[in-house]
């Protein structure tokens, strides 16, 4: 990460950089061609967040394109962070895209490797997976910095034409609940190195955990190399809770949180309290610099948490 | 069309149901002519390729009798055997032969009567699949006595099936 | 070896039935130990087809046979030369390479694939094959202490492992894929060397295996000169 001076020029980093607590949101595009189904979500995101990622194919599920939708919502004054996953493009179509996407004025991008495609609607595909999504992050990283593709030519049109890196604001994702638990803080020192500006987390479920990888995180001072934003979901019910616990790999669950989930009277209140006290202890935590909010389906209920937890207004988003 | 006595080929174990088989003779116990015995040093000598050779060789119904589980005199002949019987009962009914043609007993030597027991009824349950016809042997049992004679007395045949020798 | 497992016996009946003269085609070597396709396999499969035959009242005549490797000239001997030619269709129960060589050998003869090949195995213990080799063209086998990403993790991932790896097990297959990234990771832990991992494994050179076009290698100096 280069803390000395502006790399990208988009909304989320100048937040980060300017020490403000950030918060990010998430807009899952369509599986049709309805634009107007991105406008909507993007119209209740607009403003409550700093910036909003667009999944890209998300669980491996054909859907509008997240450079597509990514556009649509800078339409709507929405900043994008496009999710980009190497599950379903080679380095030479994510590279295409990349410069494609900067041409289009997006500024961020995560980089995944992105769920198999034997989770999705399309089991029978082929996957791609000709770079990981470390081996990505370094490969933005080169685009922006070293001005070069992945094969090493200069990012430019011909020998006389003007060289137009893309400047991209790299994020990638880290899971401090995944196995091997000792090796995920290396693997987020692997992705600093690789040249992540920006660290999205998975969702906590198990707020014990977290603060062990942030303390180990601490340790090793990596959050002055990185932005880190931890992950939140509310929970809807304890069916919900469940499922996940037992479905969804990478996810873990403090007994304690299913306790809570099940007695009470209103789920989805509990769920909502829940991810508030959570969000309260990571404004507080050191090396915790924002929060990025994903609710599942919920796009609408981003401004009321936000609200509640003393996260508005935003910043005034700039305009690049 | 009722075809004469099906046949039956039966691979016994040399240390179990073959000894019961002699057992039965010694014992006059009367069980079906049809059923012509192998004798093998163990059920676990037996193999898919063995068992479809049979029934390639115009056999209507093959068993396959082996020791008690546990008490193989190979330790484990008898239940490789449980799982070779199986593989080739997949194997026949893709072929279109009807899986129930072969199976696996389990006869220890001393029970000269339960192998002429098995022996007939397994000849009677041949019989009654050549009569009805392959189709309808994977019905459940419930219809089976009825089916079995094809005349209205079925009861009396359902009773004998099912008493003990 | 070359792994593969048979295909659906429909399938094959269908492939074969409108044929009198079928030669069942057993390999001797990969397809013998992976138990797809060796003598005993076409024995049971030659069963079948003629069980299946009298069952739809079709004249079929079938004939086995198993050489000693179908990937290579010399085992196609008189014997087999003779039945080959005999035969309307050949049923061959070597690999994908076993059926396009016969091919290549008999170009006037139908022949047709009795199985699926699947991939380069190893016989972990009786009746288990796993998948240890992709065939890349490039081993990385050397900057993984052995354990190979490429063929072993559901992503390929050189820099794993993934967000998915849950109690050693891959999220693709929890039940019977281990996560390779995970083996990786301890074997590095306890070859007392965990701090490479954290070396950036740069894009892999694809252009060696099947990406670069089919593979072609020349050994000069074991042809003959003619």
């Amino acid at each position: 990460m280069n803390r000395n001076s502006e790399v990208s020029g988009s909304n989320l980093e100048r937040v980060l950089r300017s020490g403000e607590f950030a918060l990010t949101g998430e807009l899952g595009p369509p599986k049709s061609a309805d634009r107007n189904n991105v406008i909507e979500k993007a119209k209740y995101l607009k403003g409550n967040v700093d910036a909003a990622n667009i999944t890209d194919n998300q669980t491996a599920i054909a859907r509008l394109s997240s450079i597509a939708s990514g556009v649509i919502c800078l339409e709507q004054g929405l900043e994008p962070v496009v999710q980009i996953t190497t599950r379903d493009r080679n380095r030479l179509a994510i590279q295409s895209d990349v410069l494609g996407a900067a041409a289009l004025g997006i500024k961020n991008i995560l980089c995944l490797t992105g769920d198999h495609q034997s989770f999705g609607n399309h089991p029978d595909a082929k996957n791609v997976f000709d770079i990981d999504s470390l081996q990505l992050v370094n490969m933005l990283y080169k685009m922006r910095e070293e001005k070069i593709f992945e094969c090493g030519d200069v990012i430019r049109n011909g020998k006389k034409g003007r060289v137009a890196e893309p400047r991209i604001f790299i994020g990638a994702a880290a899971n401090p609940f995944a196995e091997p638990l000792d090796y995920r803080v290396m693997r987020l020192e692997k992705k600093i190195n690789a040249g992540a500006d920006f660290i999205q987390t998975q969702v906590i479920y198990n707020m014990e955990r977290f603060r062990q990888w942030m303390q180990d995180v601490r340790e090793k001072k990596l959050h002055e190399k990185v932005y880190i934003l931890a992950g939140v979901t509310p929970l809807k019910s304890a069916r919900m809770a469940r499922y996940m616990k037992e479905n969804v790999s990478g996810i873990t669950f403090t007994e304690d949180i299913i306790r809570r989930m099940e007695r009470a009277e209103d789920q989805k209140t509990e769920g909502r309290k829940i991810a508030l006290e959570q969000i309260e202890e990571l404004k507080k935590m050191e090396g915790v610099h924002g929060v990025h909010l994903m609710a599942i389906g919920g796009e609408k209920s981003v401004q009321g948490i936000a609200e509640e937890a003393g996260l508005l207004p935003r910043p005034p988003a700039v305009t690049g | 069309m009722l075809k004469k006595k099906p046949k039956i080929i039966a691979f016994c174990c040399h240390y179990c149901a073959f000894t019961a088989a002699d057992l039965a003779g010694t014992m006059r116990l009367q069980y079906p002519a049809n059923v012509n015995i192998v004798r093998l040093p163990c059920t676990g000598k037996v193999n898919a390729n063995m068992l479809l050779q049979a029934f390639v060789d115009e056999a209507d119904g093959v068993m396959v009798a082996g020791c008690e589980p546990g008490s193989c005199h190979f330790l484990e002949g008898n239940v490789r055997a449980v799982k070779r019987v199986s593989f080739a009962r997949e194997k026949l009914s893709e072929a279109g032969i009807n899986p129930e043609r072969l199976e696996m007993f389990h006869i220890p030597a001393s029970e000269g009567p339960l192998f002429a027991k098995s022996a007939k009824e397994f000849t009677e349950k041949i019989s009654q699949l050549e009569k009805k016809g392959d189709g309808e042997a994977d019905e459940p049992d419930s219809d089976e006595t009825g089916v079995e004679t094809g005349e209205t007395d079925s009861r009396e045949i359902g009773a004998e099936k099912g008493e003990p020798d | 070896m070359i792994v593969s497992e048979q295909k659906p016996f429909g399938q094959i009946f269908d492939f074969v039935r409108d044929y009198n003269n079928i030669l069942v085609l057993g390999c001797g070597t990969c397809m013998t130990v992976c138990m797809a396709g060796g003598e005993n396999e076409v024995g049971v499969l030659s069963r079948q087809l003629k069980l299946a035959a009298r069952h739809n009242n079709l004249n079929m005549n079938i004939d086995e046979l198993t050489i000693t490797r179908q990937c290579d000239r010399e085992f196609f001997d008189e014997n087999a030369t003779e039945k080959i030619n005999r035969s309307d269709v050949v049923l061959s129960l070597g690999c994908g390479v076993g059926v396009q060589y016969i091919v290549e050998l008999f170009p006037e003869v139908i022949v047709r694939p009795g199985v699926n090949t699947r991939f380069y195995g190893a016989n972990i213990s009786q009746g288990l094959w796993l998948e240890r080799c992709a065939g890349c063209g490039e081993c990385v086998l050397d900057q993984y202490e052995g354990i190979c990403p490429i063929a072993r993790c559901a992503k390929s991932l050189m820099n794993g492992p993934c967000g998915g790896s849950a109690d050693g097990m891959c999220e693709v297959d929890t039940e019977n894929t281990e996560c390779a990234g995970q083996l990786i990771y301890e074997r590095f832990k306890n070859l007392n060397k965990l701090d490479e991992l954290l070396e950036i494994k740069p894009p892999k050179n694809w252009s060696a295996g099947r990406d670069g076009g089919p593979g072609r290698i020349a050994r000069e100096d074991m042809m003959f000169d003619e």
